[in-house]
């Protein structure tokens, strides 16, 4: 098992390397030009060039990345080339809000996946058909069309929560509340929609199997067989597909908090864009990155711990 | 039901020029085609058939409603709205498009090689996939607009990049699949350059997922598309259904309705291209199905009652006797009746005119065992015979109450000491089931749950029938698991079902049965799939345990051998009917009817497969 987790944590700490190196690479190599974007058209060559070497953009590409990742490893992001600010305070206080979100439809879409997908894989008819069918439109129409629905309706025209604007948790749980329930549930809805379907065909397979048969023959009730036995084995390919979900979420998470004005990591990455503040785009990627790997590391501990296979090889 | 597993085909569909015609016909298809008709006539004629300018501001007309001039109104900067998205349908279409065309370009070339020479390039692309599964698409895009500036179609160009792994996953599936198939081998061996054999074997197979795919995958590419857009990080020079969004998001409160327009397009241009792709892997996936129950139903018929493999222990010659004289009674039944040595107590299950039947998807109803009747005494082990699909399973689960979703007993009562179990409810089955019946499978890997350990899974019956405490439960597992001859109890306790052999799963699952002490087992084929040395250790077990228990059984099996080392009675089935029905001796001795005779003459070969019984009156049940 320690194996599995240490093996898991290598594979992780090398894909987050490539990604930074390929990343880097791709963000860095526009070399000069980046000088000449953050001065304005109206600068002299001259500034250009001197605010190319004061940057250190003029040395060659591989040792600039060799810099920044001998002080990435120690925490050091750089700092942003419009407010001085560093990387690393500026990404690490707005990961909590995002996180807060993120996590929050996760849960919510996890734990309403498992219902919808049981009931519409045990009762089948009408309620399988309704399910299906959410689920499709769920799937098919993005979040932000379904973020700025609920915006019109429940902020704009009905009032009942905040349009905008965010409150920590730690300053008002209430307020937190408040102020997540929409940007959630937009976000949610979506990766339900997915993960719901797949809860519903793994469920249905699971229960079509032949040691459920057997557990009925021992006498164990249906509450048991279902959600002790058939949902443990159908959720290994359900948490799979919470996995891709939960990268999903992220991205969606980017749109949403701009529309809610949220100052997570998704505002932060369309303003360091559209400045081109490249180290702080370079620390928000490697931060989302970190996010993912992690992520699948927990995902893979509850999968071994779901199936005694993956836990025993 | 079946044992045999058919594995999931690869969708192998041939499409046909007819397809267009078979979308059409369905309501579904037709509305969501129709649709992306009219979407793609304006992608094309839009920007012509616009009344205006889409990027002139009329300062003097902010917000408009509705009017002859403006027939949508105007937008925040005064731009009439009608022109913008007539204009935006075009480029937020093509930029779906771009980005659908450089996936499948990528993915599908990219999966036919690694799929068809596998070797290092499949390494690679498994890497690539992988590294793109760490970020989110949007990410990536706006790290790219970072450097590449504003411009929709580069985005694209990147998105369709990241869209790729897709259409490579699917295709190299296929490709791997369809490799290995023997028609490949053999177009090979004609000497087919690898090019051709790809064109026509290869491609044929995956082109039905791929269209499928691209209906999906262009939508998301309208989604994210729009949603770049919608963030501001696109050309403001270019009217997209994303920026007209934004636009309509920044009025909100001003006037909501601009919102409207863009959102319908977009959400209603992404339902109609997953409705789209729903009814095409109906259309397109449909014909697998067919195929898979074809293949499925010769494999039930070549599963001949032949392949009986334990041997006879026929009893000696004492068994004649002049008195045996078979009667028919129950309609067609073949009835012996009893021999002095028959129990003569109460029957503990008394089943009469048992029917079972299936409903079908088009509504229809199939009867699968048509009326039969049976008693077991106490103490008596009864034995069910007949070949595969004779409906003696369906019998024993019609009993248990356990068939299959869309099973049900039909007709006919079945009376356990006095409870009428026919197709009676949960409530009723409580407290019979798993306590005073006992159920022991045919397939002992299958059989166990995989997630639990081999002792969870004894103990959790024992608990809530016997109101255990945890410690006695797992004490009485552990004895029981001594008592059916597992050698090491506590290890076998803690290990997982795929940590056992196939016979010792097997002896677990009896523990399991009797764990209760029920009145009556019920044994679907307990030996069919083990071991012929282990057959004989199971079957002697059972037969201990049946004796010092004194339970009486129902033993569904195929093998005759199986019925004369246990059984004291012997009902023997055809296509869902019973035919004979008397003491083991007298079927042994006297059968009379031509189909018992027939199973009897089939073991006594010992050998060579046959057709199965009755097919040649074009009966395969």
């Amino acid at each position: 098992m320690l194996a599995f987790i240490v093996r898991r944590l290598l594979s992780g700490v090398v894909l987050i390397a490539v990604i930074s190196f390929l990343a880097f690479t791709l963000l860095y190599a526009a070399g000069g030009d980046i000088a000449r974007r953050i001065l304005g058209e109206n600068a002299t060559a001259e500034t250009v060039a001197k605010k190319t070497a004061e940057l250190g953009l003029n040395r060659p590409l591989l040792a600039q990345y060799g810099d920044w990742l001998s002080s990435a490893v120690t925490g050091n992001l750089g700092r942003s080339w419009f407010n001085g600010e560093l990387v690393s305070v500026s990404v690490s206080g707005r990961l909590s809000v995002t996180l807060s979100i993120v996590i929050g439809a996760t849960l919510v879409s996890a734990i309403l996946s498992i219902l919808l997908g049981v009931l519409a894989a045990r009762r089948g008819g009408v309620i399988d058909a309704g399910v299906q069918f959410l689920s499709l439109v769920g799937f098919a129409v993005p979040g932000f069309l379904i973020a700025l629905l609920l915006v019109l309706v429940f902020a704009v025209n009905l009032g009942w929560f905040k349009a905008t604007g965010y409150t920590p948790l730690t300053t008002s749980f209430s307020g937190w509340v408040a102020s997540v329930v929409l940007p959630i549930v937009a976000l949610s809805i979506g990766a339900i929609a997915t993960v719901a379907q797949q809860v519903r065909g793994s469920v249905i397979d699971a229960t079509s199997r032949d040691y459920v048969r057997t557990l009925r023959a021992r006498g164990l009730s249906e509450n048991s067989v279902i959600y002790r036995h058939v949902l443990r084995n159908a959720g290994g390919p359900a948490l799979a597909v919470l996995a891709v979900q939960f990268v999903g979420l992220l991205g969606g998470a980017v749109i949403v908090e701009q529309i809610f004005a949220i100052p997570g990591m998704g505002q932060l990455s369309v303003r360091a864009t559209t400045q081109g503040d490249i180290p702080v785009v370079m620390g928000l990627v490697i931060a989302f990155a970190i996010i993912v790997v992690v992520v699948n590391l927990l995902i893979d501990l509850a999968q071994a711990a779901l199936n005694p296979k993956v836990r025993l090889s | 039901m079946t044992a045999i597993d058919v594995p999931p085909a690869v969708p192998v569909a041939p499409v046909r020029v007819a397809l267009f015609r078979r979308l059409t016909r369905r309501p579904l298809g037709l509305i969501s085609l129709g649709f992306l008709a009219l979407v793609a006539v304006l992608a094309i004629i839009g920007p012509l058939i616009a009344p205006q300018d889409p990027n002139f501001a009329d300062i003097r007309a902010i917000l408009a409603s509705p009017s002859g001039a403006h027939l949508l109104g105007t937008d925040g900067s005064g731009r009439d709205v009608l022109s913008r998205l007539l204009a935006a349908t075009q480029t937020s279409i093509a930029a779906a498009l771009i980005a659908l065309v450089v996936a499948v370009v990528l993915g599908v070339v990219s999966g036919l090689i690694a799929g068809y020479y596998q070797g290092w390039f499949n390494t690679a692309a498994t890497w690539v996939t992988e590294l793109n599964m760490a970020l989110p698409g949007i990410v990536v895009l706006l790290a790219a607009r970072a450097v590449l500036g504003p411009s929709v179609w580069l985005s694209m160009v990147i998105f369709g990049i990241l869209l790729a792994p897709a259409y490579f996953r699917l295709v190299y599936a296929s490709v791997t699949a369809v490799r290995s198939e023997l028609y490949v081998d053999a177009a090979r061996v004609s000497g087919l350059s690898d090019l051709r054999i790809i064109g026509r074997h290869v491609f044929s197979v995956v082109r039905a997922p791929i269209i499928i795919q691209s209906a999906i995958i262009a939508g998301i590419a309208i989604a994210i598309q729009s949603g770049l857009e919608f963030l501001g990080l696109g050309d403001v020079n270019v009217p997209t259904w994303g920026s007209m969004l934004t636009d309509g998001f920044k009025n909100i409160y001003k006037n909501p309705v601009l919102l409207v327009w863009p959102s319908l397009a977009i959400a209603l241009t992404c339902i109609a291209l997953t409705l789209l792709a729903n009814v095409l892997r109906d259309e397109l996936e449909r014909t697998v199905t067919v195929r898979r129950r074809r293949r499925r139903a010769v494999l039930t018929a070549t599963g001949s009652i032949a392949t009986a493999t334990t041997s006879v222990a026929l009893g000696g010659g004492d068994l004649t006797d002049p008195d045996e004289i078979p009667e028919v009674a129950d309609g067609d039944v073949i009835v012996h009746r009893e021999d002095a040595r028959s129990k003569s107590t109460e029957p503990v299950l008394r089943v009469r005119d048992l029917r079972v039947g299936y409903d079908q998807a088009d509504g229809s109803h199939i009867e699968v065992v048509h009326g039969v009747s049976l008693d077991i005494r106490k103490g008596e082990v009864h034995g069910l015979i007949g070949e595969s699909g004779s409906g003696k399973t369906q019998t024993a689960f019609g009993v248990l109450g356990l068939l299959p979703r869309g099973g049900s007993v039909t007709g006919g009562t079945i009376s356990f000491d006095g409870v009428d179990l026919a197709d009676a409810s949960e409530r009723v089955y409580a407290g019979v089931r798993g306590k005073r019946i006992g159920y022991i499978p045919q397939e002992p890997m299958s059989n166990l749950d995989p997630a639990f350990t081999i002792g969870s899974q004894l103990v959790e019956p024992l608990r809530k029938h016997l109101h255990l405490s945890a410690k006695d439960a797992r004490e009485r597992s552990l004895d029981l698991l001594a008592r059916v001859g597992i050698p090491e109890p506590k290890r076998t306790f803690d290990a997982y079902p795929f940590e056992v052999s196939g016979g010792m799963a097997q002896r677990v699952l009896i523990a399991g049965a009797i764990s209760t002490d029920p009145e009556l087992i019920i044994a679907d084929e307990p030996t069919t799939a083990l071991d012929v040395t282990v057959q004989a250790e199971v079957l002697e077990l059972l037969r201990d345990l049946q004796q010092e228990r004194h339970m009486a059984m129902l033993l569904v099996t195929h093998n005759f051998g199986v019925v004369a080392d246990l059984c004291d009675r012997v009902t023997v089935m055809q296509n869902g009917r019973f035919v004979e029905q008397g003491p083991v001796r007298a079927i042994f001795n006297d059968a009379q009817h031509p189909y018992t005779r027939a199973l009897l003459d089939a073991i006594l070969d010992e050998g060579p497969a046959r057709p199965p019984l009755g097919a040649e009156n074009g009966v395969v049940a």
